[in-house]
């Protein structure tokens, strides 16, 4: 496979073309470092805050607990049913992204996405132990040998202690962090644990080592997406070939006919790049708007005295009206047009529904399922009983005592599985354990000449919340009654 | 076929052009390739480990001889090992003191509930409900040969009418009205009669003559007041249930042909814990009756009788 190809026929084939960005330091370096460290910081952190919730309660900021099916987000807590709350943060999300792309292009690609964030640190370890781009290129190219092989297996042990580091953070979203830690040293941590560990920490490794740019080049589906919502108002890093063609170095441009422009043709741009790519050919689908390239030919402009921001962050329509001789465009302009506000609208007002909804909901909900086979049931006295699953839920993190209630069914009275029929009445107590779901088995049984109705079941909670809205819910049913036939 | 190379990608075209639009052969990244072969081996090597190659008779059998029936087996296996201890305790506890111990009585629920709808569906319904005409509903607070824990244990062992068991549930109702032992006549008068006992009619003439043949005739299993008597599995007439009808015409032809329904003697088919757990669901249907409540129960019956051992 790694025999040459034949000059002239077209390979099926590429090898990757390995990429060593050289080091950097400008302004938005600058940026990209304490974007990576907030993110880092934000994913490493996050499980370790605690948040006191009483004593029924996990006291962990952020939990995602599968085993219980509830999700905590500081003083938010979610059950199974109210998922539609995370469908409405993902589309907070995803309509954030479409924000974010059409003010500033692929800011997303350049410095939050993990695939760079960690892409992003394997090389700075590369730079860290083989040195600058020059260095690894060398090393690159040299043959194995003692020296070589040391480097690299202290290259791979500090890899796969990234990634184990990665892997291993992640499994705290859903577990108590400090009990998970000590018990996954321990090696008495459920086996779903280690597996989750074992695969991040491979797929880490092997993305990030390995992969790198190719994920966005090929498998990312991303940067096609963004693609279509780019317009000629967006942000892309572009280079001012305007300006800067034909480029020449400044020895040539001294002898040459005609004056050269700006670019002084040194390739820092294309040293720089993270993705290997050559924003002088124009915008392409490999550029993950990083803008280094930006801070690499400033500080080459700032060497040979010349303007800076041969290459920088403008919308097409700007690169237009520059390129007419107009006057630079107003970025925030850009950022304020009537398609950015249709969206930060349609994001508010999702962000405000929930909201409402968050404040508005109860924590404490009955649902009915009504027995369908047998419908009713004659009794030997001629009553007619129905059979009802109740399901108390009591979303507080304490306790409580409520009370089932039939409203409208007038004569009915009923009994659960659990007591005897002799101490049938209008109403039961049941205590519900805090943050607990309590099903409860109900027949309700009503004389004979009842007529089939419609009626519900009601549930308040017995304390303070139980005398106004929040603490009470109600569902309706049906109570069935036999035809006329006998 | 003019293949060149693109002038501002320096890439191979394929060679064809559609009204001036060409296409570029760009090379596949390498690792594709490599990812491609990798998950060719990992399809050779599952296809020697797992069943997957159909040939006439039967499919190739994997070196690792799995099969999704074995597989079922082995689950099964699990789930009865696990369950095992539970049962033990099931079967060594006296039935009288099930209800006294809740996880006991909830795990012979749910197992009676999974073995009901394997046996009994078939004629008392999903539901339990029954047929009506056929099969009695076990949901109702009515029981023909008594309603506790134990009654119903014994009535599913030894069953209803069956031949060569010699506990089983067993009584005949004389075809009156086929066997000529009444009039047509006196039968709708004794029709009358038990219409009075629930209320379905009014006292009158017929009904004064057919209380004279009940006493006679229908009384000694009956029970002088119609109450029904459970050790005959005889129906109790003053109640709002008629397993084989209530109107004039249902009565008269039960009292002419007369009913005597089967149920198989289940110890010949289940063990004694699966039936256990199914008396225990059937119990837990809604109707069932504690021990000291079974009016008519018989006398061996009765002796650790309890108040109200419901939990």
């Amino acid at each position: 496979m790694s025999a040459p190809e034949p000059a002239g026929t077209a390979s099926f084939y590429e090898k990757r073309k390995s990429v060593f960005p050289r080091a950097i330091d400008g302004r938005f370096r600058r940026i990209k470092w304490f974007w990576m460290g907030v993110t880092l910081a934000i994913y490493y952190v996050t499980p370790w805050l605690r948040w006191d919730r009483g004593p029924y309660a996990p006291d962990q900021a952020v939990l995602v607990d599968l085993a219980h099916r509830r999700f905590y987000m500081f003083g938010i807590e979610i059950w199974p049913h109210e998922f539609y709350f995370v469908a409405g943060l993902l589309i907070m999300a995803g309509i954030g992204l479409f924000i974010v792309t059409s003010a500033v292009g692929r800011a997303w690609c350049g410095y939050s996405c993990p695939q760079t964030v960690w892409t992003d640190l394997f090389q700075h370890v590369d730079r860290l132990i083989d040195g600058d781009r020059n260095a690894q290129m060398r090393l690159q190219a040299a043959p194995w040998g003692p020296a070589k092989i040391a480097r690299r297996l202290l290259k791979w042990y500090v890899y796969l202690s990234i990634s184990l580091m990665t892997g291993g953070a992640w499994i705290y979203y859903f577990a108590d962090a400090p009990t998970l830690h000590h018990q996954f040293w321990t090696g008495t941590a459920a086996p779903v644990a280690y597996i989750t560990v074992a695969v991040l920490t491979a797929t880490t490794f092997v993305l990030g080592s390995i992969l790198r740019e190719q994920v966005c080049i090929y498998m990312c589906p991303w940067p096609r997406i963004q693609t279509a919502m780019l317009d000629e108002n967006s942000l892309i890093v572009t280079y001012k070939d305007w300006r800067g063609e034909p480029r020449g170095s400044v020895k040539a441009g001294k002898s040459a006919a005609a004056p050269l422009g700006d670019c002084v043709d040194c390739n820092q741009c294309v040293a720089v790049c993270p993705t290997g790519i050559d924003i002088r050919e124009g915008p392409q689908i490999g550029c993950i708007t990083c803008a280094l390239c930006i801070d690499a030919c400033d500080s080459v402009m700032a060497q040979v005295g010349r303007e800076p921001r041969l290459i920088d962050y403008v919308t097409l329509q700007g690169a237009e009206q520059e390129k007419a001789g107009g006057a630079r465009q107003n970025v925030l302009r850009t950022i304020l047009r009537p398609r950015m506000l249709v969206y930060f609208g349609v994001w508010c007002a999702i962000g405000l529904m929930l909201l409402f909804a968050l404040g508005t909901r109860r924590h404490i909900d009955i649902s009915v399922a009504k027995d369908r086979n047998p419908a009713f049931m004659v009794l030997s006295d001629g009553s007619v009983r129905n059979a009802y699953t109740v399901k108390l839920r009591n979303m507080e993190s304490r306790p409580r005592t409520m009370e089932i209630g039939i409203l409208g069914l007038d004569r009915a009275v009923m009994w659960s599985d659990d007591m005897p029929r002799s101490a049938a009445a209008r109403t039961l107590r049941r205590a519900v354990a805090a943050d607990q779901a309590a099903p409860v088995r109900i027949y309700v049984k009503a004389p004979a000449g009842t007529s089939a109705q419609a009626f519900s079941f009601t549930v308040r909670s017995l304390d303070a919340e139980g005398a106004g809205k929040a603490g009470r819910d109600e569902h309706r049913t049906r109570f069935d009654v036999p035809g006329d036939g006998e | 076929m003019h293949k060149r190379i693109d002038e501002p990608t320096g890439t191979q075209t394929v060679g064809h052009e559609w009204d001036g639009i060409e296409e570029l052969d760009t090379p596949m990244p390498r690792w594709w390739l490599w990812t491609l072969y990798l998950t060719i081996i990992f399809a050779i090597g599952y296809v020697i480990a797992y069943p997957a190659i159909p040939m006439l008779n039967r499919g190739s059998e994997g070196m690792l001889g799995w099969t999704s029936r074995g597989g079922l087996a082995a689950e099964t296996r699990e789930a009865n090992a696990r369950h095992a201890a539970m049962l033990r305790q099931i079967a060594d506890t006296p039935i009288e003191q099930l209800p006294g111990k809740p996880e006991l009585m909830q795990a012979a629920v749910a197992g009676g509930r999974a073995a009901f709808r394997v046996n009994c569906v078939q004629c008392h319904g999903a539901g339990a409900a029954g047929v009506p005409g056929l099969y009695p509903n076990l949901n109702d607070d009515d029981w023909l040969w008594g309603g506790n824990l134990r009654e119903i244990e014994q009535t599913i062992t030894h069953g209803i009418r069956q031949p060569g068991d010699g506990q089983t549930r067993t009584s005949l109702m004389p075809s009156f009205g086929r066997d000529g032992m009444l009039t047509p006549g006196q039968i709708q008068d004794v029709v009358s009669h038990v219409r009075t006992l629930s209320g379905k009619e009014k006292a009158s003439a017929a009904s004064a003559r057919g209380a004279a043949i009940y006493a006679d005739n229908c009384a000694a299993c009956h029970g002088p007041a119609g109450q029904g008597g459970r050790q005959f599995g005889a129906p109790d007439l003053t109640d709002a249930i008629w397993l084989y009808g209530g109107s004039r015409d249902a009565i008269t032809a039960t009292l002419t042909n007369a009913h005597a329904g089967v149920m198989p003697a289940w110890a010949n088919r289940l063990d004694a814990v699966t039936i256990r757990m199914l008396a225990a669901y059937v119990h837990s249907l809604g109707g069932g009756e504690d021990f000291t409540a079974a009016p008519a129960a018989p006398a061996s019956d009765a002796p650790e009788a309890k108040a109200d051992v419901r939990p």
